[in-house]
């Protein structure tokens, strides 16, 4: 039982280092971008609402289930989606439209 | 791809968990990349490109474990498609933090109901034994900041959108309320981890949804008493919940993946907080329960209507004063977002930058309601990310500039905040528009701004006053100075 809470403990501590580091590193330019970017990647819960809608846990469970997974569906779908057409105007030079 | 997937399907559980982990840490490689390539502008969308076939590749891994019923999943997917789709595709611009306010609310939203349905089958219902107290704890953490997240997004983007009044909502004994709800989530959150066997599972489980129903109510007070300016921070702060949220399904679930999107989802949100409410001079503390901008009593003194000595002034004189400036500083606030004028401003710019003057925009951290949100709004309008600048960048160039123009941006011009010390805002890094040769401020009426103070500045003697819509004036501001260069 400790091992997989000794080694999850270490992922997080890697993890929020790593990213303090490069995430104080993003200008202040790509602030927004970067809050779709983390949402969106955030939407990795989808793969655990994936897991709880797909198993026979009862009907409570896969009706919850589902709602996750359209949730998160939902923010991986767009967050993606509106990160890169937000990243797409970012231009040096203009008109190269 | 597929026909891995394809091998996998015919291969042992042990060979499904294997393809499910490899999908794990490649999606984890690209989303690590991702965000590294998030520090740079040229580099990004490839970095989000590359994120995003991380998830595909993780959604991929997780479809191939073993009995999994794939018409629900099919189901949700295809709704949220529905739903995510367009409003990646079509939402505007000027409207992204509302946009990112409810893709908060859906975040926590799958959050915690994970984390409700991995109690139910747990332990719950399904009586499938004891959760022991380690996960247990990942839960509760998991749903209480979860559904936080949830309704607390919720609200912020009912203020965003003005289905809510944008300014503090306060009532009495409103902070004590909230302490209370909170440290008692928290209690019940240890009673469940610390559990004696004596406590029966139903005890347990009335204990456990008691403890959503709070938090769904925590979110709405946590958010209610803050206005609309301070919601920069709150987005960043929601944002953060969210990540840590996530960040502890992780850990319920033994999930590396969800463990490091989590902390970096949770430490972004975290950053971004912490860059926001320095730059407005204020703690966290102060900015969640200080209710700021409430109280605007003081506020309205001296010049409510129009007073006397403002300078007034009209289309035609901010025209000749622009066709003459040979520097200008462009200040946009969230007024520019309200009134779009983000294109008519990129319009005038490049006429000016005809005439030979220097053109560029400075963008105040907490300018608009998110970090960014003028960056993305003038991008949008074609405007080059060179000539975008931080405070820090040009603060000391205004004293060089000809005219500067206030597009819609008032606290974060105001003197107030450098010269008297009595000012709410006292003490919060503010732009020196003051010092330049001219000021054209952009603004609908003489009312206060968010904070509800008096701005010096609008009543300064180089200052020029131009009321009305600024997306109005700005288009005939551009259409005067084209008829002048045509002569």
């Amino acid at each position: 039982m400790t091992e997989p809470i000794l080694s999850g403990l270490f992922v997080f501590m890697l993890a929020a280092f790593m990213g303090y580091a490069v995430i104080s590193k993003v200008p202040a330019l790509l602030h927004t971008p970067l809050m779709s970017f983390t949402n969106a990647i955030s939407g990795i819960s989808l793969v655990a609402s994936l897991v709880a809608a797909g198993s026979d846990w009862g009907l409570a469970a896969r009706i919850l289930g589902v709602v996750a997974v359209t949730a998160a569906t939902i923010n991986v779908v767009g967050g993606f989606l509106i990160t890169d057409r937000m990243l797409k105007m970012f231009r040096k030079k203009p008109g190269a439209k | 791809m597929t026909p891995v997937l394809l091998a996998a399907a015919s291969a042992s559980i042990e060979g499904r968990q294997l393809v499910t982990a490899a999908a794990y840490l490649a999606a984890s490689f690209l989303f690590i990349y991702g965000i590294v390539s998030l520090t740079h502008p040229d580099r990004a969308r490839r970095g989000n490109t590359m994120a995003a076939l991380g998830m595909l590749l993780a959604v991929a891994g997780t479809l191939v474990v073993q009995g999994l019923s794939y018409e629900w999943i099919a189901g949700g997917i295809l709704l949220g498609s529905i739903i995510g789709v367009p409003m990646g595709l079509k939402i505007p611009m000027t409207k992204m933090p509302e946009r990112i306010a409810l893709s908060h609310a859906f975040g926590g939203l799958a959050v915690a109901l994970v984390g409700v349905i991995y109690y139910i089958h747990e332990s719950g219902f399904a009586a499938h034994g004891e959760v022991d107290r380690f996960h247990m704890g990942a839960v509760g953490f998991e749903v209480l900041m979860g559904a936080i997240t949830f309704t607390g997004s919720l609200m912020a983007f009912g203020k965003l959108q003005g289905f809510l009044p944008g300014k503090p909502t306060v009532f009495p004994m409103q902070n004590a309320i909230t302490f209370v709800a909170l440290l008692s989530a928290a209690a019940m959150v240890v009673f469940l981890v610390a559990r004696p066997a004596s406590i029966s599972i139903g005890v347990a489980d009335t204990v456990f949804y008691i403890t959503l129903g709070v938090a769904f109510v925590l979110g709405v007070l946590l958010v209610l008493p803050i206005g609309g300016a301070d919601m920069p921070v709150v987005i960043c702060l929601l944002n953060s919940y969210a990540g840590l949220a996530a960040s502890a399904s992780g850990f319920a679930l033994d999930n590396k993946v969800l463990i490091i999107c989590g902390a970096l989802d949770g430490g972004s949100g975290f950053i971004l907080a912490m860059v926001m409410s320095k730059a407005m001079n204020r703690s966290f503390a102060n900015v969640l329960f200080g209710a700021f901008g409430s109280d605007a009593g003081p506020a309205k003194s001296a010049t409510g209507g129009k007073a006397a000595n403002v300078n007034e002034a009209s289309v035609e004189d901010a025209s000749e004063l622009l066709k003459n400036a040979g520097s200008l500083i462009v200040v946009p606030g969230y007024g520019m977002a309200v009134a779009q004028a983000q294109h008519a401003v990129r319009e005038i710019a490049s006429l000016l930058e005809k005439n030979g003057a220097r053109v560029r925009y400075a963008i105040h951290p907490v300018a608009g309601r998110m970090p960014g949100h003028m960056n993305v709004l003038l991008a949008e309008a074609n405007v080059p990310y060179d000539q975008l600048y931080d405070l820090d960048q040009i603060n000391d160039d205004f004293v060089n500039t000809d005219v500067v123009l206030v597009v819609g941006a008032n606290d974060v011009v105001n003197p107030a905040a450098k010269t008297s010390p009595g000012s709410p805002i006292f003490g919060m890094p503010v732009f020196n528009c003051e010092q330049s040769k001219a000021v054209i401020v952009l603004k609908r009426s003489m009312n206060p701004g968010f904070a509800g103070i008096e701005n010096e500045l609008f009543v300064h003697p180089r200052t020029m006053m131009v009321f009305g819509d600024a997306k109005q004036t700005l288009q005939k501001v551009a259409s005067e100075l084209k008829s002048a260069s045509g002569h």
